[in-house]
């Protein structure tokens, strides 16, 4: 008797268990489609009354602008909800380097936000390809943009854009005009003008002369070859040449341009190999190093951190009266989710990055983000503004590496990265760079000609 | 008749269902489920067609790949050599030592010495990373104080140093586990041993390598397949220290940082789920015959002793 009951209690608990692991997740599944299901309603009645009612709607903006948060809490989002009452804008940034990995892992588990912050080009396309980002054709206010601005976010044929362009960041390098004073040096223009400064500096002693590592390996391609490259290969017409197979890497061009930047390795911090970008950053702020190769974005961090006057000059030339090329590089973009649960408020959204107002508003409270469309926006910064100025007489390009020669493996920004550490670590001669970031090329790339 | 009469034993199921339902969801369906998906091409024109054993052909062989495999596979083996060499046996003397009677002060050793194990990785590598920072570190001026600034290189920087440098910050920060394991084994070996040894006219010396070191030869066994398995697994400090990129050169780049590049992609270079489940598989296979090694070889010729 004992037996058999202690069986019975022991399938009854069998069962219970198998019931119990039935039961969760049929459960949980069922309580959040009710609460979706009692908020989704709320959304459409909302959209389909064009928020007459002045029903809330919460927008979520992923960004990988970490830095951006408190200028968006404080500024951008007040000036957009005292226009919109009755939308929330919830920023909600990620870490640079996990951003990509994080916005995929959340736009296929449909938990990402209703606003995406758009990488340039093949990262961004391969989003709206596979569906994630919804076109912005007939979006009001996209005619504000030129056609290079929105090069970056549109398909291969030119004709549907997926993301809003917000900004362009602009190479050149910040100086330390204390530092200029100490050793007696003017911004140069021409490469033997920038390495006899830099020699001057280093005579003097106080100050390191250039402020970059090679830890991090970007800023070498970055800082270094994408900053100071477009002088040596003309800009756009060097950039569509490697697009049309009718230049290579092995070329002179390219091969002097390695050349310049293997020359500034006696100028970098000592240990360079092991300095990381902010403790670069770090170096210059603290008012220890005298140039800085930079892109624009630094230049809110640096006015904040630094306590000594800046200035700022663009990348040399090879020869005195060239004409001269930066890159002008297409960065940030804002797109919307496809899979947004607030399509209409989103696209309200978008539309007013495409404003005047957005514009100014940006420009200014980013100094070194500079806006994309063609409203003339005044600048109160005057580093910001002597960076923009170049526009006028430069020729802008954008970084080599970002349209279309990313797309195979090996990839060629992650090649470039490489090498370009390689290179200023004294491994690498300029020729052996040129020869082995043509050949990962040429593995994979076959110019359409 | 009686095998007949023989009920079902269903307590059995009872205990055993939890952890075969976990086990099921958590760990067999996604290891079939990876496996599957590394048969499948992951770019190009084969893109999500069945392609066989092409993805595990492409990185063992291909040249654009297998120098980024056979390189991974180099640095981890090296990287399990210098734990091997360096944290097993200095755990082994740190718990000798906090075994012994002659030391004051154990408990607070033994704490100080496994503290470093319960900090996160992240920011052991960041320590280490200021420590050892060419400008503002005090790596340089230590070795300066003493006479030997000369000594001083960006060690996380150069090729040939960095992971050397990576794999002493790990052995730094995990040598409390060996000790307490080795400690624990000690402790076990009763008094009478130690005793009878001494009666006998045994030195220290002999005494640890004739009777304790037998003793405890199960715990090295258990030691060196932990380190093994934890090694090739590893892939956290690389990534909080040089990225995923594992530079310079991909000087550091393990079989983790090369699985997390390719299965998730990096900057500009897309992923390619198919090719990282490949290298997770082929990290799986690794771990899978050194394991099975130390079960079927190992196992069945050491000695263990009831005491």
């Amino acid at each position: 008797m004992l037996h058999s009951s202690r069986r019975s209690a022991l399938s009854a608990l069998v069962m219970l268990l198998l019931l119990a692991a039935c039961g969760a997740p049929a459960t949980a599944p069922s309580g959040n489609t009710s609460t979706d299901a009692s908020s989704a309603p709320a959304a459409s009645a909302s959209t389909a009354a064009t928020t007459a009612s002045g029903g809330q709607v919460t927008l979520t903006v992923e960004s990988w602008r970490n830095d951006d948060l408190t200028i968006w809490q404080n500024t951008i989002i007040p000036a957009f909800e005292k226009n919109y009452p009755n939308i929330k804008i919830n920023f909600q940034p990620t870490a640079p380097t996990e951003y990509n990995s994080a916005l995929n892992t959340k736009l296929q588990g449909g938990t990402a936000g209703d606003l995406i912050t758009c990488r340039p080009f093949d990262v961004s396309l391969q989003l709206f390809n596979d569906g994630y980002l919804a076109p912005l054709s007939d979006l009001k206010g996209m005619e504000n943009f030129s056609d290079v601005a929105k090069s970056a976010w549109i398909t291969d044929d030119g004709k549907t854009p997926f993301c809003v362009p917000m900004a362009s960041v602009i190479h050149g390098f910040i100086y330390n005009q204390d530092a200029f004073a100490k050793a007696g040096v003017t911004p140069p223009t021409t490469q033997a003008e920038f390495i006899a400064a830099l020699e001057k500096i280093k005579q003097d002693g106080t100050y390191t002369p250039l402020a970059m590592g090679t830890a991090d390996q970007w800023e070498a391609a970055t800082m270094g070859f994408q900053n100071i490259g477009p002088n040596y290969w003309k800009g756009e017409e060097g950039r569509q040449a490697l697009l049309k197979g009718s230049a290579k890497f092995t070329d002179a061009p390219y091969v002097e341009t390695w050349k310049a930047l293997a020359s500034w390795q006696p100028y970098l911090p000592s240990g360079y190999e092991a300095v990381k970008y902010p403790d670069a950053q770090q170096l210059f702020t603290l008012g220890k190093a005298a140039i800085y190769p930079a892109g624009s974005w630094e230049i809110s961090l640096f006015n904040k951190d630094a306590k000594f006057k800046m200035g700022a000059f663009k990348p040399p030339v090879a020869n005195a009266g060239d004409q001269c090329y930066i890159s002008d590089h297409t960065d940030i973009g804002l797109g919307m989710n496809a899979k947004s649960a607030h399509p209409a408020e989103a696209r309200q959204f978008l539309e007013w990055l495409t404003t005047a107002e957005f514009a100014e508003l940006y420009s200014n409270e980013l100094p070194g983000f500079f806006s994309l469309s063609t409203h003339q926006v005044k600048l109160n910064d005057p580093l910001a503004q002597e960076f923009v100025s170049w526009r006028g007489e430069c020729q802008s390009t954008i970084r080599n590496s970002y349209q279309i020669l990313s797309r195979g493996e090996p990839n060629l920004e992650n090649e470039l990265w490489r090498v370009n550490a390689q290179l200023l670590n004294g491994q690498l001669s300029p020729e052996q760079a040129g020869q082995e970031i043509q050949t990962g090329l040429d593995k994979w790339y076959k110019p359409a000609s | 008749m009686r095998s007949s009469r023989k009920p079902f034993p269903t307590h059995l199921i009872v205990f055993l269902a939890p952890a075969v339902l976990i086990y099921t969801i958590f760990m067999i369906w996604p290891l079939l489920d990876s496996l599957r998906l590394s048969f499948i091409g992951g770019s190009g024109a084969q893109a999500g067609q069945f392609v066989g054993l092409q993805n595990y052909i492409t990185l063992l062989t291909d040249p654009q790949w297998s120098p980024r495999f056979w390189g991974a596979l180099r640095n981890n083996l090296l990287f399990f050599a210098i734990h091997m060499c360096v944290q097993n046996p200095i755990g082994l003397l740190l718990a000798v030592l906090l075994n012994g009677r002659v030391l004051r002060g154990r408990a607070v050793y033994r704490t100080v010495l496994f503290a470093p194990t319960m900090l996160s990785v992240v920011i052991v590598g960041f320590v280490w990373q200021l420590i050892l920072n060419p400008l503002w570190g005090i790596a340089s001026s230590i070795l300066g104080f003493v006479g030997l600034g000369s000594l001083y290189q960006p060690w996380l920087g150069l090729e040939s140093t960095a992971l050397p440098t990576l794999s002493l910050i790990s052995v730094w920060q995990f040598i409390g586990i060996p000790m307490m394991l080795f400690l624990t084994a000690l402790l076990a070996i009763p008094d009478e041993l130690d005793e009878a040894a001494r009666v006998d006219g045994a030195g220290a010396w002999s005494t640890f390598w004739r009777i304790k070191f037998p003793l405890i030869l199960p715990t090295v066994g258990i030691v060196t397949v932990l380190t093994f398995v934890g090694n090739f697994n590893a892939f956290d400090l690389v990534y909080a220290v040089k990225g995923a990129i594992a530079g310079p050169n991909f000087s550091t780049d393990l079989l983790g940082t090369l699985f997390y590049r390719t299965f998730f992609g990096f900057q500009l270079q897309p992923g390619n789920p198919p090719m990282g489940t490949t290298v997770a598989m082929l990290i799986f296979l690794i771990i899978l015959a050194g394991v099975l090694m130390y079960l079927f070889v190992w196992q069945r010729r050491v000695l263990t002793y009831e005491l």
